[in-house]
Formats: structure tokens, C-alpha cells, sequence
């Protein structure tokens, strides 16, 4: 069917040719199946030889994540209530257009969970695309992975291609990554009647900072360093990257805590971050938006457009609402965890937080239970790959259990 | 204060200090006004922390985003007022800017118009060529920010002739008729600058066809973002178009549907130049602050004109340079400056929409 319509605009990426036939003649296999472990080691080694990957921390911590020590750590997880698992069959990953390396922890988790795989990857050119696509073709190239290779597509192609529908009528999940309107364009595409959707929408996140443990804090510098790298690594655009910042502790502590923790995030914003001149509009006309939708009186503080906070004295339930990227947040300080329980929505993801437990996080979880809020991880993990995503475990998502 | 103090001043007589003395005044008192009768604006203030008892001068005046006029409907007025909305030409499927106009207003910004435009084609009517389609009039989806142009402009004229047809096809033998006939008077020409040189300039090469417009004067506007694709200068467009017709006297303007009236027109240095009416500031994107002559930053625009609505201190997105102040060679007073273009749009990385997840 594929080369009856003949789509001229998809690139095989990997492999360089597109053998339908071969696909769709393959087998699911078991998760972690040994097979799937070797080849991702392999694929990290051979990650660690490329000279660039210097030059690419996000490329270097997946080649991190594909080493066979941390995927039989993973692996052990599941070992736990092992019953007969087979993968679903074929995943169909359509990858976020502006993050680079997003495509291949979707690609994995479709491997380390016994799928064949078929992954849109950016359109846009980038290296660490590049880069990862190499070393897996070099990798495939070895006799004893080229069955790997076989179970999967690396394509680009534009978004208006016909593709999409073609890639949908024959997988058995798609994931689609990239916000709500893309999943609705996506949509469109019918799937066969037993597959389903795992998709990734827009989300809304945020960090509480517990002030009395800052104020004594001796890393201030990991703290803002590890904030920056929630935030603006990514523009502030990645689902997982905080909008609001809650601080909780005695008014004086929060005080001295708000000033070290901004001064020490300005200073790295002002000589890492690449600042573009519209954000400078972006940013004012959110802030004159959220002023004027809010009932009560807000505040801006700061003197650079490189970083914006705006001081709330209530915590709205549309605060989900105001936000914008490259640098603006909104800060409220609240008397107790309990104090934001009614603003986590079905749209609230990951939660970042520095100076609580593990434990207290816990119990506010349980008492609350809100609809919203998949991940609950310390400040400078937000974007740390997971597969346990968005609620999701993908590895028992993307396969099936056998009642034997 | 009275806005008529204003409109009995030369657009370009004022030196800098007498004209930031009338701005402060006035504009600090359009500032109060839209206070007290525009609740979204003043939620604005407040938020930004405005003190709005002290007269800071007008460059204090916070400045609001156009982009907020898409998305708020911000007037200081009844709505009952309100006898004509404005709204800007977005493209299919964007949101629009609306401008609410009361009487006075609509009637100020012709006032302000008219005499802005005749500093380039006298005070007298003349024939006029409006480089266009009518049916851009006639077609009320299409009737935004180019219709208003065409109408607002259409008063200085005395005869009127549309040089394309509803096809955008250039109608030759019209424009040779009407020229025959309005032979040795002074024609003036208007057009939005990309319909110039698709419609006029370059079927007039193709046609090969020479028009003798020596006693022309040209006003154009609406931006170089299509011509810069085809890198196409302001000089060139001017040579170019004094190849096919002998027209000399060519004028761009810098204006938009927020402020519509106090236009800024080109002068003879090729300069564009603000009159006693509107001001326009250059601000540093880093931190708003104020930038250098020669400097390149975002550009602010003040006018005295928007009463019915909160639009007297905006922030564009464009970004522009200023030339100098009260030292043109040109003669004019008051502050020239040149167009850099539009900002850009943010190269923005993560996982969400870019495009769905602002605002």
C-alpha cells in the first residue's frame, strides 16, 4: 500500500529504503528482551564514540540512559509481578517538532517494550538527530543487530503528508507528542479498530520551594542551575518546565530565600540564556493580560526582560492560564501544601519542588488526590526521562498481558 | 488641555522642548482619562505600578502591546458610542486587532491625516490613482486596515480612478485616459507598497508600457516584509519606479490601524519623521529602557488622537533606529527615524505548540 501511493515527500532516515513488506512481516517480542538490551548498549557505545557528543549534553545523557547497566536497573522493575508480556505490535511515535533527542526516548520505550517501531522524527535539521540516526544505522549494520533494524522507521516527512493517515492504518498504539493541536491533527487519521492513542498534550507545571530549608541551604548554585535547566533550557516551553513558583516558610525566610534564588537564576539567565527580542512583547503582554483577568492587584518585579516574576497574593484557579515562554513566572507564597490543592487541574503535570520530603509530598498527594499531577520530582529532574510518563507506564502501556 | 490646541499647530514647526512640553501635558491627561474610564487599562496601571497623580513626562507612560487589542476589547467609551470598529488585516484564521472609534476620534485622525498629508501634496485636491482594486471596498471581509487606508486617503483626491480591476489586472487604458485628461496637474498616487510593485510597477515592465507621471506624487505604505523577500530597497523601488512612469516624488508612511491619523510620512532624506501629533520611542528590548540615536531597538508609538480608546502609548512589533531629532536635512522638526523591520519570531525549543500555547 505504502508504494502504490508512492509518497514522495517522506525520507527514510533509517533505514535508507523502506521495505514494507519486511515490517509488517515482523514479531513482537518480550519487553526487555535480551536482544532489545544488547542492541541499546550497543547504540549507547557507539554514541560515545562520536567526537561531537561533547558538544551535546542531551545526546550524551541518552546514550547515558541506553547503557545496559541502567536498563537492567529498569528492567528489575518489572521483574517484580512478571507474567507473559508481548509487545503490542507496531508503535507509531509522531516526535515533537522542537525538542531533538524526545524522539529516541519514545523510540526506546517502544523497543525495551517488544514493539517494532515507526517514529516521525523533527523535520528540522538537528545535529543530535543526526547524530543518533547515524549511530543506530552503524550499529544495525553488525550481523547481529540487523534483525533490530528491521523492526523499525525513522522518517521525515512534512505535516500536511499523507503519511500520518497511511502510518496510523497499520500500528497498533501511536504516540503523539507535541501539544493539543497537534494530537487533534494527528486525530484526524483514523486508527484500526483494537489500536489506541498514548499522547502527550499540553501540560501545565510547577515547583514549590520550601524557603526555611533555602535560606540554609549550602547549593544554591545546583538549585539555580538545576531550575534553569527546568526552564529555560527549553524556553520555558516544555510541558514539564514550571510557570509558578510556590514558595512555603516564614514570611522572613521567604523573603531572604526569594532574593538569593532570583539573583542566582538572573545571574546564569543573563550569561547563558539567549534572549530574543520579541519575548520582551511576549512577556509584557502576558503580564497586562493576567492584570487584567485577575481580580485582585499583581505585581511585577525584576529590571531585565529577561526574566520576569510576577507577585500574586491569591492563587486563582485559572493561574494555568497566565503563562508564556522564555522567562516568565508567577510567585506566590502559601502558608501550607494544602493552600494549592484546589488549582491542580487535569492539565497540572510535574511537580519540581527543593526542601520537602518525599514523604510530606506523599501525604499531601493522598489527601488531596487531585485529577491532576503525574510526576512529583526534585527542582533540575523535570526533564529527565522517565518511563513512567504523563501517568503513563509505557512499557506495560505499549504491551499486552497474556492470561496463560 | 484641548486636542484642538494641537491641531492648529504645523505638523513639523516644533523643536523638541516645546514639543515634550505639549506631549506631557496632553498625554498625561489622556493617560488620567483612560484611567478613570477604561477598567481594563486600569487594571494595567495598577499591575505595573504606575503612579498616575505624578507627571512623570511622557516617555513614563507605560506602553501597551498591540498584539493586547487582539485580545482584549479595550475602550474608554459606551459601547453605544462606538460609530465605527477599525480592525487590522490579519491573515485567514488570525485574530484581529479591533479599534473602537467614537465621533470625535474618527473625526480627529481625518483632521490629523489631512494634515500630515498635504505637508507632501499641498492643500488642494488633485486627481488621484489609487493602486488597487475597488472591490477591496466592496468586500466587507476585506475591508480592515488596507479598505481604511484606501478610504481615509480616497478625501484628498478631487477625481478618482482604481488602477486594478477586481482581478488585480492593471487597467491601462484607463489610467492613460485619466492622465490625458488631468494633463500638466499634479496627480497624486496612493497604494500599499507590495500592490505597487506586484500590480503597477512590474505590469508596466512586462507591458512595456511607459506612463509619464513627472507631475506625480506617490504615498505608499503597509511594510517591505514582501519586498525585502525579493530584496528590494526603498532607493531601488524609487529608481525603479522613476524608470517606468518619471515619477520623483515618492513618499512611504509608518502607520497601523492602532493609531490610525498620526502617520509618520518619509521626507526627501528618506526619513521617516513624526509630527507634533505622535512621537515615537526606541526601546532596548533587554530592559525597555531608552535606546541611542543610531541605536536599533522596538519601537514605541505615542499619539494625541486615541480618546475613545486606550491606544495613545503602544509598543509595536517592529523594530527601528532613530536618525536624530530636529536636524533633518530635510528641514522638519522633530524625531526621524527608520524602519528595521519586523521582530521576529521566536525560535522557541520544547515539546509544546509554540503557536497554541501563546496566549
Amino acid at each position: 500500500m505504502f508504494m502504490q501511493q508512492n509518497f514522495n515527500e517522506v525520507t527514510c532516515v533509517f533505514p535508507r529504503k523502506f521495505e514494507e513488506n519486511l515490517l509488517l512481516a515482523q514479531k513482537a517480542s518480550m519487553p526487555f528482551d535480551n536482544m532489545a538490551v544488547q542492541f541499546l548498549d550497543a547504540l549507547s557505545k557507539q554514541l560515545n564514540t562520536d567526537i561531537n557528543i561533547r558538544q551535546y549534553p542531551d545526546v550524551a545523557t541518552f546514550a547515558f540512559f541506553c547503557r545496559k547497566a541502567n536498563i537492567f536497573n529498569l528492567k528489575k522493575l518489572y521483574d517484580t509481578n512478571e507474567g507473559l508480556r508481548l509487545g503490542r505490535g507496531i508503535v507509531f511515535h509522531v516526535a515533537p517538532s522542537n525538542v531533538p533527542v524526545n524522539f529516541a526516548y519514545s523510540l526506546i520505550s517502544g523497543i525495551l517494550s517488544g514493539n517494532i517501531n515507526i517514529v516521525r522524527v523533527p523535520s528540522k535539521e538537528f545535529e543530535q538527530v543526526q547524530m543518533i540516526c547515524r549511530a543506530i544505522e552503524k550499529v544495525a549494520e553488525n550481523d547481529q543487530f540487523m534483525e533490530m533494524g528491521n523492526r523499525m522507521l525513522l522518517v521525515k516527512y512534512p505535516r500536511e503528508s499523507q503519511a500520518t493517515k497511511y502510518f496510523s492504518s497499520i500500528c497498533d498504539v501511536r504516540v503523539i507528542w507535541g501539544g493539543d493541536q497537534t494530537i487533534a491533527d494527528i486525530r484526524r487519521n483514523q486508527l484500526p479498530a483494537r489500536s489506541f492513542d498514548v499522547t502527550f498534550a499540553d501540560r501545565y507545571s510547577f515547583c514549590v520551594i520550601n524557603a526555611d530549608e533555602l535560606v540554609h541551604g549550602i547549593n544554591l548554585e545546583r538549585l539555580a542551575q538545576g531550575f534553569y535547566n527546568d526552564t529555560y533550557l527549553f524556553d520555558q516551553n516544555a510541558c514539564t518546565a514550571p510557570h509558578l513558583v510556590v514558595w512555603l516558610g516564614e514570611n522572613k525566610n521567604v523573603e531572604k530565600a526569594r532574593q538569593m534564588f532570583w539573583d542566582s537564576l538572573s545571574d546564569l539567565v543573563e550569561k547563558k540564556y539567549n534572549f530574543q527580542a520579541v519575548m520582551a512583547v511576549d512577556k509584557l503582554t502576558a503580564f497586562y493580560s493576567q492584570a487584567i483577568k485577575s481580580d485582585r492587584k499583581i505585581k511585577a518585579e525584576g529590571n531585565s526582560n529577561n526574566l520576569w516574576r510576577v507577585q500574586i497574593d491569591t492563587l486563582p484557579v485559572t493561574i494555568d492560564e497566565f503563562r508564556c515562554t522564555g522567562g516568565y513566572f508567577s510567585e506566590y507564597h502559601a502558608q501550607s501544601l494544602d493552600e494549592i490543592a484546589p488549582i491542580i487541574n487535569r492539565k497540572y503535570q510535574t511537580l519540581a519542588y527543593y526542601g520537602l520530603t518525599k514523604k510530606a509530598i506523599e501525604t499531601f498527594i493522598k489527601t488531596a488526590t487531585p485529577v491532576g499531577l503525574d510526576r512529583i520530582v526534585p527542582i533540575g529532574q523535570t526533564s529527565e526521562f522517565s518511563l513512567i510518563w504523563d501517568g503513563y507506564n509505557l512499557i506495560t502501556t505499549f504491551s499486552r498481558d497474556i492470561d496463560i | 488641555m484641548e486636542l484642538t490646541d494641537f491641531l492648529n499647530i504645523p505638523p513639523y514647526h516644533l523643536n523638541s522642548t516645546q514639543k515634550r512640553e505639549l506631549l506631557n501635558e496632553y498625554l498625561g491627561q489622556l493617560t488620567r482619562y483612560h484611567y478613570q474610564n477604561c477598567e481594563p487599562y486600569k487594571k494595567m496601571l495598577d499591575a505595573y505600578g504606575f503612579d498616575i497623580s505624578a507627571n512623570a513626562g511622557y516617555e513614563a507612560i507605560p506602553f501597551l502591546p498591540v498584539r493586547l487589542f487582539k485580545l482584549f476589547d479595550l475602550l474608554s467609551i459606551p459601547k453605544s458610542e462606538v460609530v465605527k470598529t477599525m480592525t487590522s488585516s490579519g491573515t485567514t484564521g488570525q485574530q484581529v486587532s479591533k479599534i473602537f472609534l467614537d465621533k470625535d476620534t474618527a473625526a480627529n485622525q481625518t483632521k490629523v491625516l489631512t494634515k500630515i498629508v498635504s505637508s507632501v501634496i499641498g492643500k488642494q485636491r488633485v486627481p488621484m490613482i489609487i493602486i488597487d482594486s475597488e472591490s477591496v471596498l466592496k468586500d466587507r471581509n476585506m475591508f480592515s486596515a488596507r479598505g481604511a487606508g484606501i478610504l481615509g486617503f480616497s478625501m484628498f483626491g478631487a477625481k478618482r480612478i482604481y488602477a486594478l480591476n477586481e482581478n488585480m489586472e492593471l487597467n491601462t487604458d484607463g489610467i492613460c485616459e485619466f492622465l490625458e485628461n488631468h494633463k500638466g496637474e499634479r496627480i497624486f498616487l496612493f497604494g500599499f507598497t507590495f500592490m505597487i510593485w506586484q500590480h503597477f510597477y512590474k505590469e508596466l515592465v512586462a507591458k512595456k508600457i511607459k506612463l509619464d507621471l513627472s507631475n506625480g506624487v506617490l504615498i505608499h505604505g503597509g511594510g517591505w516584509k514582501k519586498l525585502a523577500a525579493e530584496s528590494i530597497s526603498s532607493a531601488e523601488f524609487k529608481q525603479k519606479l522613476n524608470q517606468v512612469c518619471g515619477i520623483n516624488n515618492v513618499h512611504d508612511y509608518y502607520g497601523m490601524v492602532e493609531q490610525t491619523g498620526s502617520i509618520y510620512m518619509e521626507c526627501e532624506a528618506g526619513y521617516l519623521h513624526a509630527s507634533v501629533f505622535s512621537d515615537v520611542v526606541i526601546r532596548r528590548a533587554t530592559d525597555f529602557s531608552i535606546a541611542r540615536v543610531g541605536e536599533r531597538g522596538i519601537i514605541q508609538v505615542v499619539s494625541v488622537l486615541p480618546k475613545s480608546y486606550p491606544g495613545h502609548s503602544l509598543l509595536t512589533e517592529d523594530e527601528g533606529m532613530l536618525m536624530g531629532e530636529d536636524n533633518c536635512p530635510c528641514g522638519r522638526k522633530g524625531k526621524y527615524f527608520k524602519i528595521v523591520g519586523r521582530l521576529q519570531n521566536a525560535e522557541i525549543r520544547g515539546c509544546s505548540d509554540v503557536y497554541a500555547t501563546k496566549f
